[in-house]
C-alpha cells in the first residue's frame, strides 16, 4: 500500500502548557517535507508527539498512518508500524553497545524464532557503517555515550538505514555537523528516497536543504503551520530570514508556551 | 542486657559429631569454645536491617550425603555449572558434606592441594591449624561464632610457592535437604608469587523447607607475598544467606574478587580485604539483584595497613518489588600506609517504587598522605531511555531489560570467565525478567 500520512488539527501540550496548536499535515509516499522555524516554535514537541513521547499529551486531532490510528499505538507499535524519529537528542545508555540496541531493534520486527542471524546482522550493520564513514568501533561503544554531537546524528542516521521505516521525521539533523558530515548524511538520507517513503525533515537552517531537495516547505510558528510553499519559500527564507513572514501575518513573538 | 540465646546445637551433639568425624582434640575444643561463645555473644551490627527479625535460627543437623561417582548423578541445573573435563578441578558439596571431588592430575604434580577442609584437616593437619579461623575470627559475633562451631564440608586450596594455575578451580555448594545444615568453610591459601583463580557457586533447590534452612558461611582467603588470587564466587540460595568473606594480602599480593548475589532470600554479606603488604592490592566487583520482599545487607571493606596498598571497590544493585538493598563501601587507611589508594562506587537501581537501596560510601581515613574517593547514586530506570529504546520498535519489556544489563554490564564485563559471565546474564534475566 502507498504509504500515506495525516496529521489532522494536532493540539499537543506538556506539563500542562499547549505548545501545538492545530497542526495539520499530509505526507505521502516519495515526498519529502521540510518544516522550518526559529526556535521555540514547537517544531521538537511535534516530533516527540508523533513519536508518542510520554512526557507530550495529545489534546485533540488525529493522526493516521495508511489509515491506522497512530495516536493508540504505544511508542513501540509506532515504530514497528513504519514511524521513525531520528532525535534532536538522542538518549545515551551506558552498558548497551551499539550493536546490541540495533541487533533488539531490527529483532523487535521480526517473528520470534525467525531473528536476524549474527553474521547476516554485521554484514548489514559493518556496511550501512561503511556508507556512512563511521568508524567501525563505534558497533561496539555503549549506546551514544560519549558520543559527539556529529557521531550522535550519524548513528540515528544509520538507525534510519537498518530499520527501513515508511515515515521518516529528521529533527535537526544538521546540527553539530560539519559540512562534509552534513553531506554523508544527506547522501544517507538521499540513498532511502523511493516512492514508498515520506520525509519530515525539521531543521531551521535551509543549509540541508541544498543537499536534500524538498518537495514542500512548511514554516512553523506558535505550534502551527503559518506558511507553505515550495522550495523556493526555503531559499526566501534563507535570503531574508523570518522578519517577513511575521510582518506578513502580524505575528510579534514567534515562539510558544513562554507565556506564564 | 542479656538474652536466652537459643543455639541450634547442644554441647554433647557437637562433641560426639565431632568425633564421629574423626577431628583432631584442637579442632574438636576449637567448636565447643565456639558455641559457647555464641551463646554469649551479640549478633553483628548491620545498618538500616533488622536482622534480628530474620529467620537466623534453623540449621538442621549436620547430614552426610552419599559421596557421587560422576557430576552427571546431580540434579540437572546444577551440571551446567561446572565444566567438568579430564583435566579440570571440581568439587561438590551436598548439605552438610562433600560428594565429589576432582583434581587434575597436573596440579596434583605441582603440590597443589583442593579437596573438603575435612579431609584437609585430616591430611594437611599444620597447614590447615596455622591458618584456620585467622581472617574471621571466631569471636567477632554471634554468627561467626556459631559458624566456627558448626561449620561442614567445605573447601581447602593450597597452592604452592610459585605455582600458576591456570584452569580454574571450581566449587559447588548445594543445599537440597530441609533438615540439613549447610555451614561450608573456604580456606584458601595462595604461597608466594603462586597464581590461582577459583570459582564457586552457592544454591539451593526448590525443594519444600530447604528455603527455611540458614546458610551461614566464612571464606578465608591468605595471599602471601607476590601471589595473586582471583576469587568468583556467586550465590543464589533460597535461604537466608549469612557470609563474611576474607582475605588477607601481604606484599606485592593482589586479589580480585568478583561477587554475585542473586539470593532469593535475605542476605548479609560482607567481603573484606586486609591489604597487610605493602604494595597489596584488592579489586572487587559485586552484583546484587533483590525482588519480591528480599532484605539484603552488602558490604565491601578495603582496610590498608601496607605503604602504596591499592583498594578498588564496585558494586552494582538493582531492586524490584519491594526489595531493600544497603550497600555498603568502607575504605578504611590505617596510620603509616602512607601512598596508599583507595576507590570505590556504588549504584543501585530501582525498578519499583516501593523498592529500596542505601548507598553508603564511607571512608576512614588516618594518614595524610593517600588518594581516596568514592561516588555512590540511587535512581530509577530512566523513562527517556526506555522512550528511545521503544521508538526503534523495541518493547517496553525488553527497553527495561537492555537497560538493567547495560546497569550492570560494567561489572559483569569485566569478569575474566565467561561461564561466569553467561551465569550472570541468566540469573539476573531470570530474577528480574518480568
Ligand atoms: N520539557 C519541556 N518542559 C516544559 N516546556 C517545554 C519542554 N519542551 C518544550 N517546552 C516548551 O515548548 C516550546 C517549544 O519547544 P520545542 O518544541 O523544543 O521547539 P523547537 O524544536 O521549535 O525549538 C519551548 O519554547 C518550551 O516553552
Ligand atoms: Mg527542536
Amino acid at each position: 500500500m502507498a504509504t500515506h500520512f495525516k496529521i489532522d488539527g494536532l493540539k499537543a501540550e506538556i506539563e500542562g502548557k499547549e505548545i501545538l496548536k492545530g497542526l495539520s499535515l499530509e505526507i505521502k509516499g516519495g515526498e519529502i517535507h521540510a518544516i522550518m522555524g526559529p526556535n521555540g516554535t514547537g517544531k521538537s514537541t511535534l516530533a516527540s508527539a508523533l513519536m508518542g513521547h510520554p512526557k507530550y499529551e495529545v489534546t485533540d486531532g488525529s493522526v493516521e498512518l495508511n489509515g491506522e490510528d497512530v495516536l493508540e499505538m504505544a511508542v513501540d507499535e509506532r515504530a514497528r508500524a513504519g514511524l521513525f524519529l531520528a532525535m534532536q537528542y538522542p538518549s545515551e545508555i551506558a552498558g548497551v553497545t551499539n550493536s546490541d540496541f540495533l541487533r533488539s531493534a531490527i529483532n523487535a520486527r521480526r517473528e520470534e524464532g525467525n531473528e536476524i542471524s549474527l553474521i547476516k546482522f554485521i554484514r548489514q550493520m559493518e556496511g550501512k557503517m561503511k556508507e556512512l564513514e563511521m568508524n567501525p568501533e563505534f558497533a561496539h561503544r555503549y549506546l551514544n555515550e560519549g558520543f559527539s554531537g556529529g557521531e550522535k546524528k550519524r548513528n540515528e542516521i544509520l538507525q534510519m538505514l537498518l530499520l527501513d521505516p515508511s515515515i521518516v521525521i529528521l529533527d535537526e539533523i544538521d546540527s553539530g555537523l560539519d559540512i562534509d558530515a552534513l553531506k554523508i548524511v544527506a547522501n544517507g538520507v538521499n540513498t532511502m528516497r523511493s516512492e514508498d517513503r515520506g520525509f519530515l525533515i525539521i531543521t531551521h537552517y535551509q543549509r540541508l536543504l541544498n543537499y536534500i531537495k524538498p518537495d514542500f516547505v512548511h514554516v512553523m510558528m506558535q505550534g502551527r503551520i503559518v506558511k507553505s510553499g515550495g522550495p523556493e519559500l526555503a531559499e526566501r527564507l534563507e535570503n531574508e530570514g523570518y522578519d517577513w513572514v511575521k510582518e506578513e501575518l502580524g505575528i510579534v513573538d514567534e515562539t510558544v508556551g513562554q507565556e506564564a | 542486657m542479656t538474652t536466652q540465646t537459643i543455639l541450634p546445637i547442644d554441647r554433647e551433639t557437637l562433641a560426639a559429631l565431632s568425633q564421629n568425624n574423626n577431628e583432631p582434640a584442637w579442632l574438636s575444643a576449637l567448636r565447643l569454645e565456639a558455641l559457647e561463645l555464641a551463646g554469649q555473644l551479640e549478633l553483628p551490627i548491620v545498618e538500616k536491617q533488622k536482622i534480628s527479625r530474620w529467620n537466623l535460627d534453623t540449621y538442621g543437623t549436620y547430614t552426610k550425603s552419599p559421596a557421587i561417582q560422576s557430576v552427571n548423578e546431580l540434579p540437572e541445573s546444577l551440571q551446567s555449572l561446572v565444566k567438568l573435563e579430564e583435566n579440570s578441578s571440581v568439587l561438590v558439596q551436598r548439605n552438610s558434606s562433600v560428594v565429589f571431588q576432582q583434581l587434575s592430575a597436573e596440579l596434583a604434580a605441582k603440590g597443589v592441594i583442593f579437596t573438603d577442609l575435612q579431609t584437609a584437616i585430616e591430611k594437611h593437619a599444620d597447614l590447615v591449624q596455622k591458618y584456620l579461623f585467622q581472617a574471621v575470627k571466631k569471636d567477632e559475633n554471634r554468627l561467626a561464632a556459631l559458624h566456627t562451631a558448626i561449620w561442614n564440608g567445605g573447601v581447602f586450596v593450597y597452592v604452592p610457592k610459585n605455582v600458576e594455575v591456570d584452569l580454574p578451580l571450581q566449587a559447588v555448594l548445594m543445599a537440597d535437604d530441609a533438615n540439613a545444615t549447610f555451614a561450608p568453610h573456604v580456606l584458601l591459601i595462595a604461597d608466594s608469587n603462586s597464581r590461582v583463580t577459583y570459582v564457586d557457586n552457592y544454591l539451593s533447590t526448590d525443594a519444600i523447607g530447604v528455603d527455611q534452612v540458614v546458610h551461614n558461611g566464612v571464606v578465608e582467603v591468605f595471599v602471601n607475598a607476590g601471589a595473586n588470587v582471583r576469587f568468583a564466587s556467586v550465590h543464589h540460595l533460597n535461604a537466608t544467606n549469612v557470609t563474611y568473606r576474607r582475605a588477607v594480602v601481604e606484599n606485592d599480593g593482589r586479589i580480585e574478587w568478583i561477587i554475585g548475589e542473586m539470593h532469593n532470600g535475605n542476605a548479609v554479606s560482607e567481603t573484606m580485604s586486609v591489604l597487610k603488604g605493602n604494595g597489596s592490592s584488592s579489586d572487587m566487583k559485586v552484583i546484587c539483584t533483590g525482588t519480591n520482599d528480599q532484605k539484603l545487607s552488602i558490604t565491601t571493606k578495603a582496610v590498608h595497613f601496607g605503604k602504596s596498598s591499592d583498594s578498588q571497590m564496585f558494586t552494582r544493585a538493582v531492586m524490584r518489588d519491594q526489595a531493600s538493598a544497603i550497600i555498603n563501601g568502607i575504605t578504611k587507611i590505617e596510620k603509616g600506609a602512607t601512598k596508599a589508594n583507595g576507590e570505590q562506587t556504588e549504584k543501585v537501581l530501582m525498578l519499583s517504587p516501593k523498592a529500596r537501596g542505601d548507598a553508603n560510601p564511607i571512608l576512614l581515613i588516618d594518614e595524610d598522605d593517600v588518594t581516596a574517593g568514592h561516588a555512590a547514586s540511587v535512581g530509577q530506570v530512566n523513562p527517556e531511555q526506555v522512550y528511545y529504546l521503544m521508538s526503534r520498535g523495541i518493547s517496553k519489556q525488553d527497553a527495561e531489560r537492555l537497560i538493567i544489563h547495560g546497569f550492570l554490564a560494567p561489572v559483569i564485563s569485566e569478569i575474566p570467565l565467561e561461564n561466569v559471565q553467561d551465569q550472570l546474564r541468566s540469573l539476573t534475566e531470570r530474577k528480574l525478567g518480568q
